[in-house]
């Protein structure tokens, strides 16, 4: 199982044909306390880099973008009421939607965790 | 000049603290071409009782409605608003605040909008009110715009009932947008089809009940036939008052309803400032225009009231924002709020029946009268006569009698021969027993 | 004698905030419950005539569903409301300090004007010939803004600031469709410094929008709108002076650059009260821009509004103006509203509500024009903007200026860099202003500043309110160097509430009071 993330800081878990896409714990450090996650209807193709969600909190509406492009097969409706999992549990229980990935080539362009760590410590 | 406190001596030193010369320092950026060096030619200033003779001069020539026999409605209505009203939204606390962005010190604010949005959403039989737009057009125009979000289609279908001066404000906005807009025909009996022009790509179809010809509309058919279509059915009154008596839009399966609230606590005002309520089912709520009060605790755990949902708007989302909507309409609001306080259901439910009693008397006097038709089979307080001549010519001339009787149909579609003879007449509580006899009598003489 | 009744005239320190009471009041600071939760729904606090008896015209559409709504007596509506008040902060009651609102007093005379009946009890469609006062008065107000502003026109019909942005903007794309090139010309520019409603505005007609960058003295440079022009660009939405409370010293030249590529320039007017009198937007080249009466010409906020935001226009766009509109024939005024027959060469492009404009708000404002006079309203723009950069003087050593200490406008900007390391940020600092009797500035915006801070005083205070407001935010700002963070961040702790959960009201919406749920019978 691997993990990649994209500079805007979504990650996308590969698990099998399947990529879980959500945002990382430094992405939900900087948002603050998350009310309300937009997602897409189930079926949707997005391409890499088109928005696919949106996540808000009181003050700040930001777009989630597709990692790699792909089909929407699933989304994470226990999100709707309860928001609050995406600060508590970003990489797991938080996960915001699965995508059939129709490109797997697209995964190299992302960067991997140890990658990842570095460019936190850039832009911090 | 009496607004400004700063004196000769105080701009001297406050200059010389700041570290320039004269006040043109501090306009350094301005190029110096466009920077104008005396006042520009409009009068100098003036003291209080100068300014009330010139703005009382003016205020003179206007006929109010208060002055005599008034029978004109047609989107705006004369009421009696209770002293207490006017008195309250003159508090300094209230004339003088902002937007409540600093919740904490705004509590009069955040908790008098949540009464108003309960008060709305509980009038219309919807889910959720917001904290009101400009008027009831505009909020019609944003309400089309809403649909098409929710819907993601771009087709509206217009009454032809609907006030058209409401029409003319969401096809302007349609037409910026490249929407489509199916405006019917003037609907004068109520009778249109309007089910036959809903299909799958309809977004939403736009009724108003009472209509601006007065005839009430059972929203129920249309409804369902959006229902069926997966388009919206947005609901518009102009004359809220009716809400006490005639059954609601939420009731009847309407989408979103917007309505003109000036009835209640606010004026004439010559078209302004009024009010616009707004409300929709609860799964719409994140697509609505506006802003919204909501219920939550402060750090000690006790209730309070803070703008909430603000992601949808302009300030946070720009140009992804559900509209650019920034001000609301605060003090008319609050008028509306205060006056609904004092009223309850009950007073609500009693004023409507005044003025529907007193508009049905009214007809039953114009029934026989030669020359005057009343269309209407159902009404609240307000109806149409078909007269046998040139209505706007027949109001000129009922004026100059002393008798403000009504609207033209054709001072709202102008143009439009089918509508020449046709005059709205509305009727509240303020109208007495003997100004509609001053009315029959000049229509009578003026026919 | 002695006097052996002598009672303590000074009392002993207590923590007040210790002490509890019964009611939960605070002595002036007065609990209060909603009107759904103390009122009663078989009463009114309205007398009524008993209705006529009459048959029912109503068909099958009497209302059966319950209307819900409760009543207070008078005396009980009158306590609720003033209670309500009392835990509200307006200009009446301090200095307001908050950026780009401009709260200046309201005077009362305003109120008073707006009040005569021959203005507030006429009705909007009642005969022209029996309102000519009305059409006369708005002429007169079109005529001091046309005069202000240099400006050949004015749509005065917009309800409000951002309807105003909406209605220039609709006769941007108007003249721009008249011209053929409507299918082509699609983009707005927009600085990022913007107000939220310039992209808001732009997207909701159809334009997309593209930001311009600021420069480091946080103005546009005239060369970064030059890279953007093409033949795709509409107009530039600028805001003059612009949100960093800064004169845009190359509009002249953005304008030029706007024309020559065949766009138009909309200027945001909501700061237009540092310049009225002393600056003609006409001689800058704007081809619209509209202007908050609620802001500029002093009627009153009144907690979010009405407002009324008439829209100057340049000779280009005066064609396409909205109707209905007044229009002068020899010395009658006459309203137009039907667009076929605006006159000719006219082609307006629709309308933007169902009535004349703001007529309450038109009056308001133009008491307020006729008492400042033209003189008043130039040593107004001018007071202001003395106050803003006497409060920025007052400041500059302790706080942080992003853009350098240059001039400001009616508004000075601070960013919260002084603040680092202190743990306190921009709103804690707000909160505490609010312990100190002040309403806070602008927080967090304009967004191109980190944690800004935007302070417009307004030409409304006096030296002393200042000299007082500059000692307290001065020593404010010393104890969060000195690390007394309590002060900030449990700030407020003497307003009516302290600060409130703004994640719980948004994750789980409460929008509208519901009775409470039946307590189920407990086994105790």
């Amino acid at each position: 199982m691997t993990t990649k993330y994209t500079k805007d800081h979504e990650y996308i878990r590969i698990e099998g044909d399947l990529g879980v896409v959500g945002i990382t714990d430094y992405a939900q450090q900087q948002l603050g306390d998350v009310v309300f996650v937009e997602l897409p209807a189930k079926g949707k193709t997005v391409a890499k880099g088109a928005e696919a969600a949106v996540v808000e909190s009181v003050k700040a509406a930001s777009e989630i973008y597709a990692p790699v492009s792909g089909e929407v097969v699933e989304v994470n409706a226990a999100l709707e009421g309860a928001p609050a999992t995406v600060n508590e549990d970003s990489t797991g229980k938080g996960w915001f939607l699965k995508l059939k990935l129709s490109n797997k080539a697209e995964l190299d362009g992302l960067m991997n965790e140890s990658e990842y760590q570095a460019y936190l410590k850039t832009i911090s | 000049m009496r607004y400004l406190p700063l004196s000769t001596e105080d701009r001297r030193s406050m200059l010389a603290t700041i570290g320039v010369k004269s006040i043109d320092d501090l306009f350094a950026n301005v190029p110096a071409k466009a920077l104008l060096k005396k006042p520009v030619d409009l009068p100098m200033h003036a003291g209080e009782m100068s300014v009330e003779t010139t703005l009382g001069a003016l205020a003179a020539k206007n006929r109010t409605a208060g002055s005599g026999p008034f029978f004109v409605g047609a989107g705006a209505y004369k009421h009696h608003v209770p002293a207490t009203v006017d008195h309250l939204i003159q508090r300094s606390e209230f004339l003088t605040s902002y937007t409540p962005y600093q919740p904490e010190i705004a509590q009069g604010t955040t908790q008098y909008l949540f009464e108003f949005q309960t008060q709305v959403a509980n009038l219309t039989g919807m889910d959720v009110a917001n904290a009101s737009m400009y008027d009831g057009s505009t909020g019609a125009g944003e309400a089309v715009l809403m649909a098409h979000r929710i819907t993601r289609r771009k087709s509206a279908v217009l009454s032809g009932g609907l006030h058209p001066h409401y029409a003319e404000v969401i096809r302007g906005l349609s037409a910026m947008a490249s929407d489509v807009v199916t405006t019917m025909p003037a609907d004068v009996m109520a009778n249109e089809d309007i089910i036959a022009q809903i299909d799958d790509t309809t977004s939403c179809v736009v009724v108003q009940n009472p209509d601006v010809f007065g005839n009430l509309r059972d929203l129920m058919p249309t409804s369902k036939a959006c229902q069926k279509h997966g388009a919206l059915l947005i609901a518009v009154f102009t004359e809220v008052v009716s809400l006490g008596l005639v059954e609601s839009p939420g009731a009847m399966g309407a989408d979103i309803v917007v309505g003109e609230g000036q009835s209640i606590g606010n004026s004439l005002n010559y078209g302004g400032p009024y009010i616009g309520l707004f409300a929709c089912k609860q799964k719409y709520v994140r697509q609505m225009p506006g802003r919204l009060s909501g219920e939550t605790v402060d750090a000690e755990g006790r209730r309070g009231f803070v703008l909430t949902l603000s992601t949808r708007e302009q300030h946070i989302r720009r140009d992804k924002a559900t509209s650019n909507i920034c001000t609301n309409s605060g003090l008319c609001c609050l008028a509306f709020t205060i006056h609904m306080t004092l009223l309850g259901q009950k007073g609500l439910k009693h004023l409507a029946e005044i003025n529907h009693a007193n508009a049905v008397t009214l007809a039953d006097m114009l029934d026989g009268v030669k020359g005057v038709e009343v269309l209407n089979e159902t009404f609240f307080n307000e109806f149409t006569l078909r007269l046998k001549s040139d209505a706007a010519s027949v109001v000129e001339r009922m004026a100059k009698k002393g008798v403000l009787a009504g609207v033209p149909v054709s001072r709202l579609l102008p143009g439009d021969k089918s509508v020449a003879n046709l005059l709205i007449v509305a009727n509240t509580e303020v109208n007495t027993d003997a100004d509609r006899a001053a009315f029959v009598k000049a229509l009578k003489a003026s026919v | 004698m002695l006097n052996n009744q002598g009672r303590p005239t000074t009392p002993n320190a207590a923590n007040t905030n210790a002490r509890h009471t019964f009611t939960g009041n605070k002595a002036l600071m007065i609990e209060e419950a909603l009107s759904f939760e103390t009122g009663r729904y078989d009463l009114t606090g309205v007398d009524l005539p008993a209705p006529k008896k009459v048959k029912s015209r109503l068909g099958k559409l009497k209302r059966k569903s319950e209307i819900g709504i409760p009543a207070l007596s008078e005396p009980e509506t009158m306590r609720h409301f003033v209670r309500l008040s009392q835990k509200n902060f307006g200009i009446d009651t301090g200095l307001f300090s908050l950026g780009s609102c401009t709260m200046k007093h309201n005077p009362r005379l305003n109120e008073r004007m707006a009040r005569l009946p021959g203005f507030a009890d006429i009705h909007p469609l009642q005969p022209t010939s029996t309102v000519p006062g009305a059409l006369e008065l708005i002429d007169l107000l079109a005529h001091w803004l046309k005069t202000l502003t240099g400006m050949g026109a004015v749509a005065m019909s917009p309800k409000a600031g951002a309807h105003g942005e909406l209605c220039g903007m609709m006769a941007i794309k108007a003249a721009i469709a008249a011209k053929g090139e409507g299918a082509t010309r699609n983009v707005v520019l927009v600085p990022i410094s913007a107000h939220g409603t310039n992209p808001a505005t732009a997207a909701l007609i159809g334009f997309s929008v593209k930001e311009i960058p600021a420069d480091d003295d946080g103005t546009v440079h005239v060369d970064e709108v030059k890279k953007l022009l093409g033949p795709d660009v509409a107009a530039i939405m600028l805001t003059n002076p612009n949100t960093c409370g800064i004169f845009e010293k190359q509009i002249i030249e953005i304008a030029k650059a706007m024309h020559d590529a065949g766009a138009y320039f909309y200027c945001d007017g909501a700061n237009y009260n540092a310049i009225a009198g002393k600056v003609r937007p006409g001689d800058l080249g704007i081809d619209a821009m509209h202007i908050n009466l609620h802001k500029t010409f002093s009627t009153p906020h009144g907690g979010g509004g009405p407002g009324s935001g008439p829209v100057v226009l340049s000779e280009r766009l005066a064609p396409y103006a909205p109707v209905p509109f007044v229009r002068m024939v020899g010395k009658k005024a006459v309203l137009i509203e039907d667009a076929r027959k605006a006159g000719k060469g006219l082609k307006p492009f629709g309308r933007m509500t169902a009535f004349q404009g703001q007529m309450g708000m038109f009056v308001r404002a133009l008491a307020y024009m006729l008492s400042h006079g033209a003189d008043g309203i130039r040593q107004a723009s001018e007071d202001a903007v003395l106050n803003a950069n006497y409060i920025k003087a007052g400041l500059k050593d302790l706080l942080s200026l992003p853009f350098g200490d240059q001039p400001c406008m009616h508004e000075a900007l601070f960013d919260d860099s002084w603040l680092k390391d202190t743990g306190i940020t921009t709103l804690d600092f707000a909160k505490a202003m609010i312990d100190e009797g002040y309403h806070p500035m602008t927080m967090y915006f304009p967004l191109v500043v980190h944690g800004a801070m935007l302070v417009e005083p307004t030409e409304s205070e006096s030296k002393a309110s200042l000299d007082l407001f500059i000692a307290t935010l001065r020593d404010l700002a010393i104890s969060a160097k000195k690390g007394d963070t309590e002060r900030f961040t449990g700030a407020p702790y003497f307003a009516p509430r302290k600060r409130l959960d703004e994640t719980r009201a948004a994750r789980a919406p409460i929008l509208k009071w519901s009775p409470p749920a039946p307590v189920a019978e407990a086994a105790e």
